[in-house]
């Protein structure tokens, strides 16, 4: 039995066809997966499903009734709740009183507190009614929006890249209850990049690419391949870059209380709840360490987890987003002739798909924000760069564009370190890993289940 | 000399701290400081001017002008230097120190013209007036429009292309558009750009008051300002923070207030009527940025 569904959505913004003859159904039951790219229109899609965008053209029903949605109210009012990638929650309130947010009449701590224990008597998901939300980890927060949902009495759950910020057992468990919630008769809709998650959870799939659809399919009668070249476009390339530089002698470019960084290697840094935070932001000398001794090259390149709030200024332009690099050390007058060159060839150079050097970054996606801010942090051949998460958000293509870099910052002699939150990725692309907690740094081969076990603590 | 053209020096006279004193907030919340106490240090710099010009006019000669209109900035700098101070050691709001910092001002003042600076015969609450060596020189002869105005364009020039051009310039608009990337990204220490533009904007809000005891005054007196550094705040914002179009919104709002004195004086027409276009005008163009979905104001900078 279809819960929701939609046809024939098309919707234009300008020029740009976001959706072009896009439908969906998405049947009781079952966790469905929409996969996509960046920018295929995933989000777009489910915008529309929400209420929180008219389509130009098209329909959509839920449990076989006509729909219009003039707001995300009227879908919350049809049972169709959103989880969305970036949390709308309010840190200084309560659980409680997040609950209750966009309720109408009177607040009562108890009655929600009852609503609460009510969805976890239902399906097991539970927090503490009291508990203030800026003291909550992100796990819990995006428990707190499922919940959320669930009181209003959903029964269709949109959650758009619910496991960008979990770690892997907390997305184990997320996927355990999406599996619950669609057992007892509700509807999952799990917009993703991953292909993983989507091939290991869902029960059916639906593949965008700019904006219309490319495949629907249960996720039984398709392999990995065959998604994954839906996704695409085309097979990815797989790169020669991945053969290490046979350098015997490597120099020390930096050291963090005597562990060794040498050119040439890329290093892994793993770490739970952001553990590691602090020392890459120290090694790339953002921030000055209390204690401890850090010794680092002066010109250090940075991409930072945040790049939107971080790395980039959404009101300046591309070049002027160039020239912020160096900002600190800039002293007497602005080139900028001279600048908007370099920013039009460092653009062309790691292909940022852009207006021109004037362009603002905000108008540019996830990947390309990422691309701009990596080739601007390695202009000047860095001995040392140092990132946050780099491929985290980013489609495939984009992912493999950054690795490729980064690997090719290696072979050129720079030291590169980076934390990621994802072990595959650590386990593919490093020398070595340096596993990150209270009781200080430990190194591991580049292996899933050695860093696994370093980080909860376990000797093999 | 035509009415016309005198009334229109007027306008350009009473735009003239307008816009230096609207170059002071630009500057400031371009910077991401919510400087909102250029009236403060506008009192300061006409305070110290006319100190200076009075205690050492005679040894001066033709340098005072210089010599004391260097030290309004200066004085305007320090009073906003205590804010800026505040919010480094203390994480104090500069929205709410400057304002109190203006209340401060605003009786020393009053302090200072019933006190040590009063005239003479001790019957007004103002100070002597300045001797022709303090005063600036006549733009425009048998008009009351000053050189002061010339230093405003000047000042207004200079800021633009301080912030197009230089990389100081470059330094504020990325602290005040983003502390945060200024930071990570540029490695800009944004604790001590902000306190250069506070030291800068209250420089300019200091030079205003210099030029309004200078220029027009000629002695300091309490209600020397009719709240020229809130009204700039005005002028700042409807320009958008832009250097050049605080020249033609002060102008604009010069205009305004002239118009509306001489209307009441011939007319009988109220002159609030002008504090309510002017409010109305903020809000306006308030709501166009909103709707632009453009930020007006910087983000708040991290103490």
């Amino acid at each position: 039995m279809t819960t929701l569904e939609l046809n024939g959505i098309t919707k234009r913004f300008g020029s740009l066809t976001a959706l072009d003859d896009v439908s969906l159904a998405v049947q009781k039951g079952r966790v469905h997966a929409l996969l996509g790219e960046n920018g295929a229109g995933k989000t777009t899609l489910m915008r529309i499903a929400f209420g929180m965008l008219r389509p130009d053209t098209g329909s959509i029903s839920v449990d076989g009734r006509s729909v219009t949605f003039s707001s995300p109210a009227d879908a919350i009012q049809s049972g169709i709740g959103m989880v969305h990638q970036q949390f709308s929650l309010v840190p200084a309130m309560t659980v409680a009183e997040n609950v209750a947010l966009g309720g109408h009449g009177q607040y009562s701590f108890r009655q929600t507190a009852d609503l609460l224990a009510n969805v976890a008597k239902r399906t097991g998901l539970m927090l503490d009614p009291a508990a203030r939300v800026a003291d909550l980890g992100s796990a819990d927060r995006q428990k707190l929006e499922i919940i959320r949902t669930l009181t209003h009495n959903a029964k269709v759950m949109i959650l758009d890249e619910p496991t960008a910020v979990l770690t892997p057992k907390d997305t184990t468990e997320l996927f355990t209850q999406l599996r619950a919630f669609a057992d007892a008769g509700g509807a999952v809709v799990l917009i993703t990049h991953k292909l993983h998650d989507a091939i290991e959870h869902a029960d059916d799939v639906t593949v965008l690419r700019h904006g219309r659809v490319v495949l629907s399919s249960t996720m039984s009668d398709v392999d990995e391949i065959t998604v994954a070249t839906a996704m695409l476009g085309a097979p990815l390339n797989s790169s020669s870059i991945d053969e290490k530089p046979s350098t015997s002698s490597l120099a020390v470019v930096a050291s963090l209380d005597g562990v060794e960084i040498k050119g040439g290697e890329i290093v892994g840094v793993a770490a739970l709840d952001g553990a590691a935070t602090p020392l890459l932001r120290a090694l790339a000398g953002r921030i000055t360490p209390i204690t401890g001794s850090i010794t680092r090259p002066s010109h250090v390149g940075f991409v930072p987890e945040n790049r939107q709030e971080e790395a980039l200024i959404g009101d300046f332009t591309l070049t002027e987003n160039l020239a912020l690099a160096s900002a600190g050390e800039r002293r007497g007058l602005m080139n900028w002739t001279e600048l908007e060159k370099q920013t039009s060839a460092m653009v062309a150079e790691f292909d940022v798909r852009t207006t021109g050097p004037d362009q603002l970054p905000t108008s540019l996606s996830g990947g390309n924000q990422q691309r701009f801010v990596l080739g601007r942090e390695l202009r000047n051949n860095p001995a040392l760069l140092v990132l946050e998460n780099p491929t985290q958000g980013l489609d495939l293509n984009a992912a493999a564009f950054i690795h490729t870099r980064m690997k090719q910052a290696r072979n050129n002699g720079a030291a590169v370190v980076f934390y990621s939150s994802d072990l595959d990725e650590l386990a593919e692309l490093s020398d070595r890993v340096l596993v990150v907690s209270r009781s200080g740094i430990r190194t591991v081969e580049p292996d899933r289940i050695e860093i696994g076990n370093a980080l909860l603590g376990r000797n093999e | 000399m035509t009415p016309e053209l005198a009334l229109l020096a007027d306008a350009l006279v009473r735009s003239t701290p307008l816009i230096i004193a609207g170059l002071a907030v630009a500057l400031a919340f371009r910077g991401g400081v919510f400087n909102i106490g250029a009236e403060g240090q506008l009192l300061m710099g006409a305070v110290a001017y006319s100190t200076v010009a009075l205690i050492w006019g005679n040894i001066l000669g033709r340098f005072t002008i210089v010599v004391a209109m260097f030290a309004g900035a200066v004085a305007g700098a320090l009073w906003a230097g205590i804010a800026a101070f505040l919010r480094r050691r203390f994480h104090v709001l500069e929205i709410i120190s400057t304002i109190m910092l203006n209340f401060i001002a605003i009786h020393f003042v009053s302090f200072l013209v019933r006190g040590p600076l009063q005239e003479p015969t001790r019957i007004y609450p103002q100070t002597e007036s300045l001797q022709p060596v303090a005063r600036l020189p006549q733009l425009l002869p048998g008009t009351r429009l000053h050189f002061g105005f010339l230093i405003a364009l000047l000042l207004a020039g200079a800021l633009a292309w301080v912030f197009a051009r230089t990389a100081i310039g470059f330094r504020i608009r990325a602290a005040g558009a983003s502390p945060i990337a200024a930071l990570v990204a540029g490695k800009i220490d944004v604790s001590q750009t902000s306190t250069l533009v506070f030291l800068l904007s209250g420089a300019l809000a200091g030079i205003a008051g210099s030029i309004e005891v200078s220029g027009v005054t000629f002695a300091l007196y309490e209600n020397l300002s009719p709240g020229y550094g809130y009204t700039a705040i005005a002028v700042a914002l409807i320009a958008g923070l832009n250097p050049l179009g605080v020249v033609a919104s002060g102008i604009f709002f010069g205009v305004l207030e002239t118009g509306a004195i001489a209307l009441q004086r011939e007319f009988a027409v109220p002159s609030s009527l002008a504090s309510i276009v002017e409010a109305m005008l903020i809000l306006a163009a308030l709501t166009v940025a909103a709707l632009r979905g453009r930020q007006l104001l910087g983000k708040p900078a991290a103490p």
